[in-house]
């Protein structure tokens, strides 16, 4: 019998983590982050997680160390966010290129400077083309779920990738919501045990990590980039096998009350849900208008996009991260390039808002809906428009 | 060993990159050929080489071979021309030649 309880997304993720058996677990706790490490750490001292918890100095050292434990075949967790992802960078490449299947939560944070502790999306912009499966979660639920995805896909024989489950600093990290707990033998049944084929072993010597002159690194480079995109299959396979026995189906491209819609909204996290009851406003007032939420961000789901997008006159893109000096936010630039080819493509609005932690009202994105649906009528040369800053943006031009 | 020598240059090609670039054979260094980034080669002049075996002694990647006449001869497909066993003969019978120049 499954069980419904109260839960943080934090501890949901780290429940995901203790029922899924992971071996190791190297963190470096960083707000807003921190509960999920100091969960695990109090699993494995009171003995409800048999797992090595590596404290360490640093995010450098803890993908470091999650390295050196995936290298020998050990089902291996961590977690951070926001600066915590920026010191790990150059391991991240480093994860993904030796393809080892560490899952990691990343609680959204903003980057310095100014400092801020709170949300948004720009650590994961940073490392958006680091060749990690990356997935949003919305809720506390999907915070449980999609961790135990993670585990099945990443570790499957034709993947071997890294993934990266984010969720919203604090607007979802810290909100505890019901979350429905499976059973052990549901969550064993799901996901089997890791088999590593290259795991290092003394009795079978190989070589991991080796140098990559230049007659072979655009080789290996084409290899990682043609498995990784591959891997799309197995991702839908595993929310097939994953509805299944849970009874939850998740998608590549979540579509809420989209059929038809003449507007479309673009959202990814945990504001698509706000976003919903703006849509839900605006459709009882007989507004055709729709909302389609991106679950998975890398590989990008093309096709999925294009099939959400449908014949919608207007798409709306929601981005809570500036690209410096760019074409607009940078889940706008992804949408409209996906969207470049198509005959009948939508008109492509930007909007910036929801930085370091700023909140985003029902009615914030029912002005976005109005306003955008306005720049589209009247016509407008910014590259993208703000929500909720104060001072009205002009003179962004491409 | 010929026939054991793995695909090099041109034969490789991204299909052939083990997940992960993981090298599964350990110590297979034998096989490949390492000797392709070579300017100069070395030639050994029998008429001066007294096949005292320095050449081969000091070669710091195995790659000067004993033949069964007592002399010696660089194999290519390793070396990588770095003239220590020019620079060590006794006999000054080893030249380094240009690869250019056949």
């Amino acid at each position: 019998m499954s069980r419904r309880v109260g839960l943080e997304a934090s501890l949901a993720a780290a429940e995901a983590a203790r029922m899924a058996d992971v071996d190791v677990i190297a963190a470096y706790p960083i707000t807003p982050q921190t509960h999920i490490p100091e969960r695990l750490a109090e699993m494995v001292a009171d003995g409800e997680l048999n797992a090595a918890y590596i404290p360490v100095e640093s995010e450098h050292s803890a993908l470091s160390a999650c390295l050196g434990a995936a290298a020998v075949g050990a089902r291996t967790f961590t977690a951070t966010a926001g600066q915590g992802l920026e010191l790990m960078h150059e391991v991240v490449y480093v994860a993904s290129s030796m393809r080892y299947p560490i899952v990691m939560t990343v609680c959204n944070r903003a980057l310095s400077a100014p400092l801020s502790v709170w949300g948004d999306h720009s650590d994961v912009m940073a490392v958006r083309d680091t060749g990690w499966i990356q997935i949003f979660c919305q809720n506390s639920q999907e915070a449980f779920d999609l961790t135990l995805w993670a585990f099945r896909v990443g570790e499957d024989s034709r993947v071997l990738l890294p993934v990266m489950v984010h969720f919203d600093g604090f607007h979802l990290s810290h909100v505890t919501e019901p979350v429905v707990l499976p059973e052990q033998e549901e969550v064993d049944g799901f996901l089997p045990r890791f088999r590593y084929p290259f795991a290092l072993n003394p009795d079978k010597p190989m070589t991991h990590g080796a140098f990559g002159p230049p007659d072979i690194y655009s080789e290996a480079k084409i290899a990682q980039e043609v498995a990784f995109r591959k891997s799309k299959d197995v991702i839908i396979q595993g929310f097939k096998e994953f509805g299944d026995i849970f009874g939850r189906y998740y998608h590549l491209v979540e579509s809420y009350r989209a059929e038809g819609a003449k507007t479309l909204l673009l959202t990814m996290g945990s504001f698509s849900e706000t976003a919903k009851i703006a849509i839900d406003l605006k459709k009882s007032k007989g507004e055709s208008v729709g909302l389609i939420s991106l679950r998975l961000w890398r590989p990008f789901p093309f096709e999925e996009l294009r099939q959400a997008v449908g014949n919608a006159e207007t798409l709306i893109v929601f981005d809570r991260c500036i690209s410096f000096g760019g074409p607009g936010g940078p889940v706008s630039s992804e949408i409209k390039s996906a969207l470049y080819s198509e005959k009948n493509r939508p008109e492509v609005v930007s909007f910036i808002g929801g930085l370091g932690g700023r909140d985003m009202a029902v009615e914030d994105f029912e002005y976005v809906i109005e306003r955008g649906r306005e720049i589209v009528e009247k016509g407008s040369k910014e590259l993208f428009e703000t929500v909720g800053i104060r001072g009205k943006v002009t003179g962004i031009r491409g | 060993m010929a026939e054991k020598r793995l695909k090099t240059g041109s034969d490789f090609t991204w299909r052939d990159m083990e997940v992960g670039n993981v090298v599964k054979e350990a110590g297979n260094a034998a096989l490949r050929r390492t000797g392709d980034w070579r300017s100069q080669r070395p030639v050994i002049d029998r008429e001066k080489c007294n096949k005292c075996g320095l050449c081969w002694l000091y070669c710091p990647d195995a790659a000067i071979k004993p033949l069964e006449d007592g002399y010696y001869e660089a194999d290519l497909f390793y070396c990588k021309g770095c003239g220590i066993c020019a620079n060590v003969c006794p006999k000054e019978a080893i030249t380094m030649i240009e690869e250019e120049e056949k």
